[in-house]
């Protein structure tokens, strides 16, 4: 039930967003929106394998690009509304997550995080390999310019990326909240004693790998339509691997609201950063921070914003 | 298309390269197989080796080998100073597993940005006499550019193969795996041990990178194609286990040369992986795996 209140909170939030940047009525708030919203849905994802579980995945570009080019595929293939290709781009993704995490996942954690390391590289070579698609030459994606209702195409893709980032924070709030986020918490804290207590960790992990699986690829699926000419060297794009990871680290993986906090700062900050200096400093600073997070702050902005509220309130007691 | 010369000279530049492949998993042999520390920015220092060996042909003509022999003690010390910091931050408070994770992989990022900013993306090579000759023995080709870099590889192998068994310090860096305690029982500081090992372990970067540099053009993303396969070789040859990663750098060198010579080289890096997998679905301990 709450879970509930929280999705129409989120959806009124979205929808104020969407008429903001309507108010605006600037394309490139849309395009920069887009993308900021694309690491919201991405950095969740992440966060509710490598944060609630503890088990990282250095491979969410090619879940990213799984779904893209499933898309490519479909476009080439049998052309269908995105909503569709979005919804099989999930199933393809959550499906790889599935078998990646059934492989590896019985093994230690840093197993896990390598698997999904080469499995960005193996990909890769895939698609350079498969003409269909492109191979290493990329692939022409062309949007139609307008849409029924909205107008304009570039506004339908925003608010397709708006709806998969509130569906995407309520999943993670939903999982946070029930008793599987709690499955999850003990897998994170103490493996060994949660199998030892009867918890079905291997069960657990395997949805957590396709949960998030599934909607990095649903991030994934309307890109070729945003870029219109895609690559495997952008789908596979260092800044998704990267900042996927930094983001929820960021803004701490404790809850879904770390990650969101973390997407919009850093999001933020690289589309100004890109627009100012390059983008290589970009990946850059994105890796300082990372670096710099971990070891100083890693519970992230909300952990030290925790902390903060948590020292004036112990401060205000003796008074 | 097939043809016994064909394959006879495929299986010797698998070994070759299998040589240099077990140079560049030698790091992380010790520090993922031995230390538990997942060193994934191991190829990073690799390119940054690569770089350094570089320099120093491209401005004082010195030899690459040479060079990265130079370079070690840099090397050896920004290996200390990285577990240093990883030991005071990650390990006193328990938080190796994401943390830990998410250092390194800042790590990579950072050294190959840099790398980028300063050199740009350009591939860079070296000047040394041996680089384009070659051997020939009836019909096998042995170019000395995989030689030479295969076979100093193997002698760094004895060499600290040697040291971890006969050397006070080198059994205690095998033991400092096995058992902390005892280790500080026989007065030894685990930490000052691991800081050794580690520091070992990103000094064989300049070597491995000096190699790569020899072989190939480099530029600065070129390190993340080594992650897949250092990790399959590490995890194939069974962890912390050195004559079991230079057995199965050789294999994965075999194999990837025979996918290159009968399927085209751009399959080639699917191959670690296809081997990566078959080992952990299999026989996750590895060949020589304890």
């Amino acid at each position: 039930m709450r879970s509930a209140i929280f999705f129409l909170i989120a959806v009124v939030v979205a929808a104020i967003v969407f008429a903001c940047a309507l108010a605006i009525n600037n394309d490139y708030v849309f395009f920069a929106g887009y993308t900021v919203l694309q690491f919201i849905v991405l950095a969740t994802a992440w966060n509710i394998l490598g944060g609630y579980t503890g088990y990282v995945n250095f491979g969410s570009a090619a879940f990213f690009a799984l779904g893209a080019y499933s898309s490519v595929f479909l476009h080439k293939f049998y052309p269908m509304p995105i909503p569709v290709l979005i919804i099989i781009a999930a199933v393809i993704s959550g499906l790889v997550g599935l078998g990646m995490g059934y492989l590896t996942l019985r093994l230690r954690g840093a197993f896990f995080a390598i698997a999904t390391l080469a499995l960005a590289v193996v990909l890769q070579t895939l698609i350079v390999n498969w003409n269909y698609v492109g191979g290493s030459r990329g692939a022409y994606v062309v949007r139609p310019a307008t849409i029924a209702f909205l107008g304009n195409y570039v506004h339908y893709l925003f608010l397709l990326m708006l709806g998969l980032a509130v569906i995407a924070l309520t999943v993670a709030r939903t999982i946070e909240h029930s008793s599987l986020g709690y499955g999850f918490a003990t897998i994170r804290d103490d493996e060994l004693a949660a199998e030892a207590s009867g918890v079905p960790t291997l069960r657990l992990k395997l949805i957590a790998t396709t949960i998030s699986g599934a909607l990095m690829g649903m991030a994934g699926a309307p890109f070729p339509y945003y870029i219109g000419y895609l690559q495997p060297s952008s789908a596979f794009g260092l800044e998704y691997a990267v900042n996927s990871i930094a983001m929820p680290i960021i803004g701490g993986t404790a809850t879904w609201l770390g990650p969101l906090i973390g997407a919009i700062v850093l999001g933020s900050l690289q589309q100004y950063v890109t627009v100012t200096i390059s983008s290589s400093v970009n990946v850059l600073i994105v890796g300082l921070l990372l670096v710099v997070f971990v070891v100083i702050a890693p519970n992230g902005i909300v952990g030290l914003v925790q902390s903060i509220l948590r020292r004036r309130r112990y401060e205000r007691k003796p008074a | 298309m097939f043809s016994p010369e064909l394959a006879v000279n495929a299986l010797v530049a698998g070994v070759l390269l299998g040589g240099f492949y077990a140079a560049v998993t030698i790091g992380i042999s010790i520090s993922f197989g031995i230390l538990d520390i997942v060193n994934i920015a191991h190829p990073a220092f690799i390119i940054l080796g690569s770089y350094i060996a570089y320099i120093l042909n491209a401005q004082f003509g010195i030899d690459p080998i040479i060079a990265a022999i130079i370079a070690l003690p840099a090397f050896y010390a920004l290996g200390a100073a990285i577990y240093q910091v990883y030991h005071v931050a990650f390990e006193m408070r328990g938080r190796e597993a994401l943390s830990g994770l998410a250092f390194f992989f800042g790590l990579l990022f950072i050294t190959e940005v840099l790398l980028i900013l300063v050199f740009g993306v350009d591939y860079r090579y070296v000047q040394a006499s041996y680089v384009d000759q070659s051997i020939n023995i009836g019909f096998i080709n042995l170019p000395k550019r995989m030689l030479i870099p295969c076979l100093i590889s193997i002698l760094m192998f004895v060499a600290l193969q040697l040291f971890l068994s006969r050397t006070f310090i080198g059994r205690a860096i095998t033991a400092v795996a096995q058992d902390q305690l005892a280790l500080r029982l026989m007065a030894a500081s685990p930490t000052r041990i691991k800081r050794i090992a580690f520091a070992i372990s990103i000094a064989t970067a300049s070597l491995a990178g000096a190699f790569l540099i020899i072989i190939q053009p480099v530029e600065p993303s070129v390190g993340r194609e080594y992650i897949g396969r250092v990790f399959a070789i590490c995890v194939l040859g069974g962890l912390g286990s050195l004559p079991g990663t230079i057995i199965a750098a050789m294999l994965l060198g075999i194999a990837e040369s025979f996918t290159s010579t009968f399927y085209g080289p751009s399959w080639a890096p699917a191959v670690s992986f296809g081997i990566l997998l078959l080992t952990l679905a299999f026989r996750p301990a590895g060949l020589l795996g304890r």
